[in-house]
C-alpha cells in the first residue's frame, strides 16, 4: 500500500475532495472516483457491486462488513477507501473455489447449520477463513474468543462453532 | 447429547419420510454463504434517493419550529420534508390482526406539535446519497421546549403526570381487568399456603442483524406502488399503505428479498417506513431508507418491560388452587401493533402445563416517553418468565424442590383433553414427558449432590427449570396460508407461497412438505415467495405458525396436486386411479416399475399433446390450497440450566443448558434445533447481557452495539436437546414452535441463578441479573448481616 498515494483534490462545488482509487478486489484490479470519506464498505458495494459484504452496524462492533484487506480481517466500515488504495481486497464474493460451489468453511457453515438469516455470515465466513489461516488447530476457548468478534442473531452460535471446527478439522485433512 | 422418544396417546406419529423428518441441508444457503443473496440494501432501482430522519433529541416537548433552510441549501439535497409535508390527508390504518377498532397510539409519520420520545422523526431529508443525506440531517435545526418527560408506569397514570398522546386523554394504553371469581376467592380463603411475588423484566430489543429498510417508488402514469422491503409480511405492508394511501391493494406490489431476521420488528410497517413511501409519492422519485444502528436501537420498537405480581394459594401438598395475576407493561409512546399490550394472549395462556383450578388475570398497558414497543419472539411470555419462577418462589417458600413441586402439578398425558381455567384445550401436549426428559437429560439428582458438596466449599451453584406451552396462533387473519404447486412444463415444480421467511429456512422445509406428499424428487421443487403481485396472500412469518398453518397450505396443495397427475396417468395408462403409485417424481401401475411414466412425460402430454390424451384427463396441473388452521396448536417444552455464580464478581456461568421439545413431527429437526438455539441465547442476553436503558430525563443510554451488549459465541452456552414427538391432530402432526426458546430460556435461567443464590438468603425478582444486579445484592446481604451482627 505504501508505493501507493491517492490521488486527492478538492471538489469545489461541494467542497468535499475527492479521490481516485484503485484495488485489486476478488483477483481483478478495479478503480474508481470516490469521496475520500467514503468507507471500504460503501465503494465494495456500490461501486464494485460486492453486495455480499453486509453493514450491520457501522460503528465497528457486529463484523457483518469483516473483508480480507492484504490478506488481514478487517472490519469495512471503519476503512476508508483510500486507505485501501492499491490494497488486495477478497470479500466474500472471492471466497468460493475457482470453479464454483463452496469453500471448506463455507461448507462447514452449510453442514452445521451455522447461518439462518445470513446476513451476518458472509463477516463470519470471512473472519473464520482468515483465523483458520493463521491458527489451524485452536481451542475451543480460543475459537470462541475468535469468533466473539462476529454478532449473530439468529442461531444462538450452535452452528458456527460447530462449523468452524469443522472447518478446522477439513482444513487438516486437506493439509495432509 | 440429545435423545428421542415417541408418546403415542394422541395418534402415532408418523414415520420419518423420505424427506420429513430428514435434517435435510438448506438451499438458502449456498446463495447466503456466498455472498448472493439479495437484501433490500442491495436492490438498485435507477435514480433512487437517499432518505435520513432527523430526530427528536429530547423525550417530551412542544415543537415550536423545523428549520430547514441550510439542508435544503446544501448542494445534493433534493427535499426536506416536515410533518406539514406528509401527514395531511393520510386516511386511516391500522394493523390487520389487531382490526379497525382495536386501542393504538394516535399514527402520525413525523412528529408535527410535539416529541413524545428521543428517536420520534420530526423532519426527512431526501438527497442523491445517503452521506449528503446525513449532512442535511445535522443542518436541521428542530425548535423544541422541553416537557415533562413520561417513564414510569405508576407515575403516568398519576392525574398529574403530562400526557403522552394529549388527543387521547390518558396514559392508558389498555387495560383488561381481573375478573371477579367466587371459586378462586374461595381458594385463597381455603388455601394452606399463599404466596405472592412480583417480578420485574426489564426492556430489551429485537436487534436484527439487517436494521429495517426499504426503497419505495411510485408511478405517476399509472398510480402504482411499488416497495421492496425488509418485512416479515408483504402483504400486511402492502394492506397498510393501501389503507393509508386508499388505493386498491392490487396496485400496489411489495417484494420481499432476503430478509435479515426480524423475531416480530418487520411484521408491520412503522412510521418511518410510511414517510419513505409519502416522500417516494410526493416526489416521484424511488427513495431509498436504510435505518441505521443507532436508529434501530432509538427507534426500531423495544420490547419487553414489564412486571407481574402472581399470588399462588396452594393445598398443604402444594397443589395449586388459584392463582391471581397482576400484569403492568411500559408500551412506549408508538408502540405496533395496536396499543402494544401482548396481555391479550397472556391471559389466555398463563396457565402453561398447569392444573390451576382458578385464575385471575388483569393487566394494565402504559403509555410513556419512550420508544414504543414492538414485537418480540413471543411477545406475550411475561406469562411465562413470571410463572415459571413463581413456581420456584412457591417451592422455596413450602420447603419442596422445585421439580417435585412441578411434577405435582403439570398436567399428565392421562389428564388430556385438558381444558384450562382460560378455556384452552390441549389435546397433544406432553408437558410432564418434557419435564422428566429435561431432568434426566441434565442429571437433576446428581447436580444437587454436586451443589451440596460445592455449598460446602462456598461456591454458587444452581439448577433452573422452566416449562411452557407455546401456541401456535392461527387465530382471526392469522388463521390461514395460501401455497400454489404447480408442474411445471419440464415436469419440476413450482411451490409458489404467501411465506415471508427470513431465517425460517422455509425455502427447504416447505419443499420437503412439498416433495414428501407429492412424491417427487426434493431437487425438483422450487420455492418461491415474497412478492405480493404473484403470491398467494399470506398474514406473515411469525407467531410460531409456519410449521402448522404454511405447512397445512404446502401439503394440501400437494396432495391435489398429486391426484390430478395420477387421474393424468390413470387415463393414459387406462388403469384406475388406486392401482397407481407415485414416487421419485414418476407415477406407476403398483408393482410394476417398467410401467413408470415420469411426471416431465406427464407434463409435456398435457401442456403440448392434449389433444392425444382420452376424454376426461385433467389439464390443470396447478393446485391453490388455503389452508384453515385451529385457533391454537400447542407445543411443549422444558428448559433445564445449571450455573455457577462467582460470589465476588457476581458474574453467572452457564454451565449446561438442556432443552426437551415437543413440536410434534418435526419437518427438519436441524432446522428444529436452530429455532430452539436462536430463542435460547436471545433470552440468555436478555437476563445477562441486554438492557435498553433510559436516564431519568428519558435519554436512551445504550444506543450503539458498544453499550447494547448482544451474548456472542464467547457466552453462547452449549445447547444439549431431547425431542419428545406428540403428532398434533392436524395433517402431517406438526406444531408450531419458533418462539418458545425465548420464552423460556429468561425464567430457567433466573431460576438457576437464585438457586445459586438462594444459601445466601439472597432471592433476586427483577431482571436483568448482571453481575452489577448480583453484586449489589452480595453487598447489600453483607450490609444487613453487618447491621444485625
Amino acid at each position: 500500500m505504501a508505493d501507493h498515494v491517492a490521488d486527492t483534490r478538492e471538489a469545489p462545488e461541494q467542497g468535499v475532495s475527492v479521490a481516485q482509487v484503485s484495488m485489486t478486489v476478488n483477483g481483478t484490479a478495479r478503480r474508481t472516483t470516490v469521496e475520500s470519506r467514503k468507507t471500504l464498505a460503501d465503494t465494495l458495494r456500490e461501486d464494485f457491486g460486492f453486495t455480499g459484504t453486509h453493514l450491520g452496524c457501522e460503528h465497528g462492533v457486529c463484523g457483518a462488513c469483516t473483508v480480507l484487506v492484504d490478506g488481514a480481517a478487517v472490519r469495512s466500515c471503519l476503512m476508508f477507501a483510500v486507505q485501501a488504495d492499491g490494497a488486495d481486497v477478497v470479500t466474500v464474493e472471492g471466497l468460493t473455489p475457482p470453479g464454483g460451489g463452496l469453500s471448506a468453511v463455507q461448507q462447514a457453515f452449510r453442514e452445521e447449520h451455522g447461518l439462518q438469516c445470513g446476513f451476518c455470515t458472509p463477516g463470519f465466513v470471512v473472519s473464520v477463513t482468515a483465523y483458520l489461516r493463521d491458527n489451524p488447530a485452536p481451542s475451543d476457548a480460543e475459537l470462541r474468543a475468535a469468533l466473539s468478534g462476529n454478532l449473530c442473531r439468529c442461531t444462538g452460535y450452535q452452528g458456527i462453532v460447530a462449523a468452524a471446527r469443522r472447518a478446522a478439522r477439513e482444513l487438516a485433512e486437506e493439509q495432509q | 447429547m440429545s435423545g428421542t422418544e415417541a408418546t403415542g396417546a394422541a395418534s402415532p406419529v408418523m414415520a420419518a419420510g423420505r424427506y420429513i423428518g430428514q435434517s435435510v441441508r438448506r438451499r438458502e444457503d449456498p446463495r447466503l454463504l456466498t455472498g448472493r443473496g439479495r437484501y433490500v440494501d442491495d436492490i438498485v432501482v435507477p435514480g433512487v434517493l437517499h432518505a435520513a430522519f432527523v430526530r427528536s433529541t429530547v423525550a417530551h416537548g412542544e415543537l415550536r419550529g423545523v428549520d430547514a433552510e441550510a439542508a435544503r441549501a446544501l448542494p445534493g439535497v433534493v427535499a426536506v420534508l416536515t410533518a406539514a409535508d406528509l401527514n395531511p390527508g393520510l386516511r386511516p390504518t391500522w394493523q390487520t390482526m389487531m382490526g379497525p377498532q382495536a386501542p393504538a397510539a394516535p399514527f402520525r409519520p413525523l412528529a408535527d406539535t410535539d416529541v413524545r420520545y428521543v428517536g420520534d422523526p420530526i423532519a426527512l431529508v431526501v438527497a442523491e446519497n445517503r452521506y449528503i443525506a446525513e449532512d442535511a440531517a445535522e443542518l436541521v435545526a428542530a425548535d423544541i421546549e422541553p416537557l415533562e418527560p413520561v417513564l414510569d408506569t405508576g407515575a403516568a397514570l398519576d392525574g398529574a403526570a403530562s400526557l403522552v398522546h394529549p388527543e387521547l386523554g390518558s396514559n392508558l394504553a389498555g387495560e383488561i381487568p381481573a375478573a371477579a371469581s367466587p371459586a378462586l376467592d374461595a381458594a385463597f380463603g381455603d388455601a394452606a399456603h399463599v404466596v405472592t411475588e412480583t417480578f420485574y423484566q426489564h426492556r430489551y430489543v429485537c436487534v436484527p442483524m439487517e436494521t429495517r429498510g426499504l426503497v419505495a417508488q411510485w408511478d405517476p402514469a399509472s398510480e402504482q406502488l411499488t416497495v421492496w422491503a425488509a418485512t416479515q409480511g408483504p402483504h400486511e405492508f402492502r394492506a397498510i399503505c393501501a389503507r393509508i394511501l386508499g388505493l386498491p391493494e392490487a396496485r400496489i406490489r411489495v417484494i420481499m428479498g432476503d430478509v435479515g431476521g426480524g423475531f416480530g420488528q418487520k411484521m408491520f410497517p412503522m412510521r418511518e417506513d410510511i414517510a419513505v413511501v409519502l416522500a417516494a409519492r410526493r416526489l416521484g422519485r424511488p427513495v431509498k431508507w436504510i435505518e441505521d444502528r443507532n436508529e434501530n436501537l432509538l427507534s426500531g420498537g423495544h420490547a419487553r418491560e414489564e412486571q407481574m405480581t402472581v399470588a399462588v394459594a396452594t393445598d398443604d401438598a402444594g397443589h395449586f388452587t388459584g392463582v391471581r395475576a397482576e400484569q403492568v407493561e411500559n408500551v412506549g409512546a408508538y408502540p405496533f401493533p395496536g396499543n402494544g399490550s401482548t396481555a391479550g394472549a397472556g391471559c389466555l395462556i398463563f396457565p402453561g402445563p398447569y392444573r390451576i383450578p382458578a385464575l385471575s388475570y388483569g393487566a394494565t398497558a402504559v403509555y410513556t416517553t419512550t420508544c414504543g414497543r414492538c414485537a418480540y419472539r413471543g411477545p406475550w411470555m411475561m406469562e411465562t418468565v413470571a410463572r415459571e419462577q413463581m413456581v420456584d418462589v412457591v417451592a422455596r417458600h413450602l420447603g419442596i424442590d422445585p421439580l417435585e413441586l412441578r411434577r405435582r402439578n403439570v398436567i399428565s398425558q392421562a389428564e388430556l383433553p385438558f381444558t384450562t381455567a382460560t378455556g384452552m384445550v390441549y389435546d397433544t401436549v406432553s408437558p410432564a414427558d418434557t419435564l422428566e426428559q429435561a431432568a434426566a437429560l441434565i442429571g437433576y439428582d446428581a447436580f444437587r449432590k454436586e451443589q451440596e458438596a460445592a455449598r460446602e466449599q462456598g461456591r454458587l451453584l444452581g439448577i433452573g427449570l422452566a416449562l411452557y406451552i407455546e401456541p401456535s396462533q392461527s387465530f382471526g387473519p392469522l388463521g390461514t396460508e395460501g401455497a400454489t404447486v404447480r408442474l411445471e412444463p419440464d415436469g419440476r415444480v413450482a411451490l409458489i407461497m404467501g411465506t415471508a421467511s427470513h431465517g425460517q429456512s422455509l425455502e427447504t422445509t416447505m419443499a420437503q412438505v412439498v416433495a414428501e406428499n407429492l412424491g417427487c424428487d426434493l431437487a425438483d421443487v422450487t420455492f418461491m415467495q415474497g412478492d405480493t403481485a404473484f403470491v398467494p396472500y399470506g398474514a406473515g412469518t411469525g407467531g410460531s405458525r409456519s410449521a402448522v398453518v404454511s405447512a397445512g397450505a404446502a401439503r394440501g396443495a400437494a396432495v391435489g396436486l398429486r391426484e390430478r397427475i395420477v387421474a393424468l396417468a390413470a387415463a393414459v395408462l387406462e388403469v384406475a386411479p388406486g392401482d397407481l403409485e407415485v414416487a421419485d417424481s414418476a407415477v406407476a401401475v403398483r408393482g410394476d416399475p417398467a410401467s413408470a411414466i415420469p411426471f416431465a412425460k406427464l407434463a409435456a402430454l398435457a401442456y403440448f399433446e392434449h389433444a392425444t390424451l382420452p376424454a376426461g384427463a385433467p389439464a390443470t396441473l396447478e393446485v391453490s390450497e388455503r389452508f384453515k388452521a385451529p385457533p391454537f396448536t400447542f407445543s411443549n417444552a422444558c428448559h433445564a440450566a445449571t450455573v455457577e455464580v462467582d460470589p465476588v464478581t457476581g458474574q453467572v456461568s452457564i454451565l449446561r443448558y438442556v432443552v426437551s421439545e415437543d413440536c410434534g413431527v418435526m419437518i427438519n429437526p436441524m432446522v428444529v434445533e436452530g429455532q430452539i438455539a436462536g430463542g435460547v441465547v436471545q433470552g440468555i442476553g436478555g437476563v445477562l447481557y441486554e438492557h435498553m436503558v433510559y436516564d431519568a430525563d428519558g435519554n436512551p443510554l445504550t444506543s450503539t452495539l458498544l453499550d447494547y451488549l448482544l451474548p456472542t459465541a464467547a457466552e453462547a452456552p452449549v445447547i444439549e436437546y431431547g425431542h419428545v414427538e406428540t403428532a398434533s391432530r392436524l395433517p402431517g402432526g406438526a406444531k408450531g414452535m419458533g418462539e418458545g426458546g425465548a420464552i423460556a430460556s429468561p425464567p430457567a435461567l433466573a431460576n438457576a441463578i437464585n438457586d445459586a443464590l438462594a444459601p445466601l438468603g439472597i432471592h433476586l425478582a427483577s431482571q436483568p441479573m448482571s453481575p452489577s444486579a448480583i453484586v449489589t445484592a452480595l453487598m447489600a446481604r453483607e450490609h444487613a448481616r453487618d447491621d444485625a451482627g
